[in-house]
């Protein structure tokens, strides 16, 4: 397996919906491309549709009449998942019970009639590279569940699939194990390089593993973009609120100005909304000395959490407004407080949104 | 009293229960046994003894048969009865569990009506081909009797089984490119062995030990219940009665314990 980038295949997938024989819409139709070589996250809370998705690109699921998946241009939708090439990893990993680990990973290899001798090596070039090295005779029950996630994602890589799709392949794991395997993780699809469409819940994996993400609401795509995109210029409330901490932020804007209960916070250009909706990102908010500062208020309440100290400050907004600040600025609860917003960090939000 | 003693004068009824309705018959008849005039060389005469051996044979070959038969109806049948909804389901779950609510004695009556003299295979076949098949009253019958008893038994046992498989695995297996065979034969027939060695044991020791069908269907067909009856009231052959019964007791319980071993080894090889 060389690391070179971008191969397997492009996907598209075209206008597929999915609506349950119950009558539940699962998915409104959706067009997508993934380029060949890009790792794709879907991302969105539980029932947004992402895992139907998935399982429409897998194969596992027709779409409605009128949609259509593609891999490199070839039309897939008709081709059952034994025949599509793809390699998936489960949230329960769903190794064979049955099988040893590298009976496990060589299992698609030995479906396709590959030679014994062929297929240990190939078992052990993986065993390698996913770092599960002496487990290759464990029963699957005698492994923890990280080792686990890695005999999962060496099987379905041991087959070299076109596809690589991810099924919230870390939420079954405790928070510490799942930061490491997420680092691990990132590099390894870096080094393979094939197409991955990752699905998830959680914004911070999608952040790092995603080339583009996909966040998803109630069946339908809100936004696509990169991780950059989808954390500095959300489109939606929505989005802003999924993705990282933010404040959400009903005012006015007056001549380039947002004009708020606890000051005048100058913004970039010089807009005149009566009624705008803005979302300010608490690390994008300085703590100054009340005297000087654009906006002023009242600390509500004081989280240390280590590397910086989330401020609840009240007065200044409609709402309440969170801030972080460094770890080392003294404040305290009840006391006034200054602050002022780096202009190009107000987003405005379409309204209503 | 203590509490300890308290819990163990609990238990005295049941002490005295077992003692006197399984204890101690199950030793009367150990001992009767080897009573008789080869003394305890009566406990090999189901081996040694031709006629014996022969109609032990015939109803380890019957159980097995029809052990095997029900394990491959049932689990057709309950994988799709678990796996499919359609209207109807419900009534016809019901149905084939009705057997559950009949004795041995009714099913060799149905097996009659069926396959007997006058039954509904002979009137038909009578008609088709100028010959009335009759096997109701021979081991055959007893085998389709069996069945009908051990089917419905073994159906809820695997649909209970099925419903708690993992539908990630079948989707893994297909995923790696595994054809509808090859993930029955590599995923599913795998995981339901558990499932198969238990419901498989409660067929094979009905068909073993069940009297009331082949009662009923004929008083000579070869199976060891119907050899047990005939030596203990036709011949009042007390020991031997006892010995057969003793051995067919222990031959059974050694076959399942096999099953139970060997399975248990090839998961444990194969996991």
């Amino acid at each position: 397996m060389s690391a070179q980038a971008g191969h397997g295949a492009s996907v598209r997938i075209e206008a597929c919906g999915k609506t349950f024989a119950d009558g539940t819409r699962a998915l409104e139709p959706a067009t997508l491309e993934i380029a060949r070589g890009e790792t794709l996250v879907l991302l969105g809370p539980s029932g947004c549709g992402k895992t139907t998705m998935l399982r429409i690109i897998a194969g596992l699921e027709l779409p409605d009449a009128g949609g259509r998946v593609l891999f490199d241009g070839k039309d897939m939708t008709a081709v059952p998942i034994e025949r599509r090439n793809v390699g998936m990893v489960f949230q329960s990993y769903a190794l064979f019970p049955n099988m040893s680990v590298s009976d496990n990973i060589g299992y698609g290899l030995k479906i396709r009639g590959v030679s014994k001798k062929e297929r240990a090596a190939r078992i052990a070039e993986l065993v390698a590279l996913t770092n599960i090295s002496g487990l290759e005779n464990r029963r699957i029950d005698q492994l923890s569940g990280g080792q686990r996630q890695r005999v999962a994602l060496a099987r379905a890589v041991a087959i070299r699939p076109g596809l690589l799709l991810l099924d919230e392949p870390l939420t079954a794991l405790d928070a510490a194990l799942r930061d490491r395997l997420r680092g691990e993780l990132n590099r390894l699809l870096r080094a393979l390089g094939i197409t991955t469409i990752y699905v998830t819940h959680d914004q911070s994996e999608a952040m790092e593993l995603g080339d583009r993400v996909v966040v998803m609401q109630k069946g339908k795509i809100v936004q696509i973009g990169t991780p950059r995109e989808i954390y500095f210029t959300p489109n939606s409330r929505f989005v802003a609120e999924f993705i990282g901490a933010a404040n959400i932020v009903e005012a006015a804007i007056e001549n380039g100005h947002l004009v708020l209960p606890g000051g005048c916070q100058p913004i970039d250009g010089d807009a005149n909304i009566p009624a705008a909706v803005a979302m300010i990102r608490p690390e994008t908010i300085r703590v100054m000395a009340a005297e000087s500062a654009p906006l002023s208020g009242i600390i509500d309440s004081v989280s240390f959490i280590g590397d910086r100290q989330r401020l609840v400050v009240s007065g200044v907004s409609n709402r309440s407004l969170t801030v972080d600040a460094p770890n080392t600025v003294r404040a305290k609860s009840g006391e006034r407080i200054g602050l002022s917003i780096s202009p190009g960090a107000v987003r405005l939000l379409p309204p209503g949104s | 009293m203590s509490h300890r003693s308290f819990v163990w004068l609990c238990l005295l009824p049941l002490a005295v229960v077992t003692a006197a309705f399984f204890l101690l018959p199950m030793a009367r008849l150990v001992v009767t046994g080897a009573a008789g005039p080869q003394g305890l060389a009566g406990y090999l005469a189901i081996l040694t003894e031709p006629r014996y051996r022969a109609t032990l044979l015939n109803t380890v070959l019957l159980a097995t048969a029809t052990t095997i038969v029900t394990l491959i109806v049932a689990t057709v049948t309950g994988m799709f009865l678990q796996r499919h909804r359609f209207p109807g389901r419900a009534i016809l779950i019901a149905m084939l569990t009705f057997p559950l609510a009949f004795p041995g004695v009714v099913v060799g009556f149905m097996i009659i009506l069926l396959a007997g003299r006058q039954g509904l295979i002979g009137d038909f076949s009578n008609r088709v081909l100028g010959e009335k098949l009759v096997f109701a009253y021979s081991i055959y019958g007893l085998f389709l009797g069996y069945l009908y008893f051990s089917i419905p038994r073994v159906i809820l046992t695997i649909m209970a089984a099925v419903q708690k498989l993992d539908t990630g695995l079948e989707e893994a297996a297909r995923s790696l490119g595994a054809s509808p065979w090859a993930v029955q034969r590599d995923v599913v027939l795998p995981a339901l062995a558990p499932a198969f060695v238990a419901s498989g044991a409660i067929a094979f020791a009905t068909a073993m030990g069940a009297f009331g069908t082949a009662f009923t269907l004929a008083t000579n067909i070869d199976v060891l219940p119907m050899l047990i009856y005939t030596e203990f009231t036709l011949a009042a052959n007390f020991s031997i009665s006892a010995a057969l019964s003793v051995g067919l007791g222990i031959i059974t319980w050694l076959i399942l314990a096999l099953a139970r071993s060997f399975s248990g080894s090839a998961v444990a090889a194969a996991g």
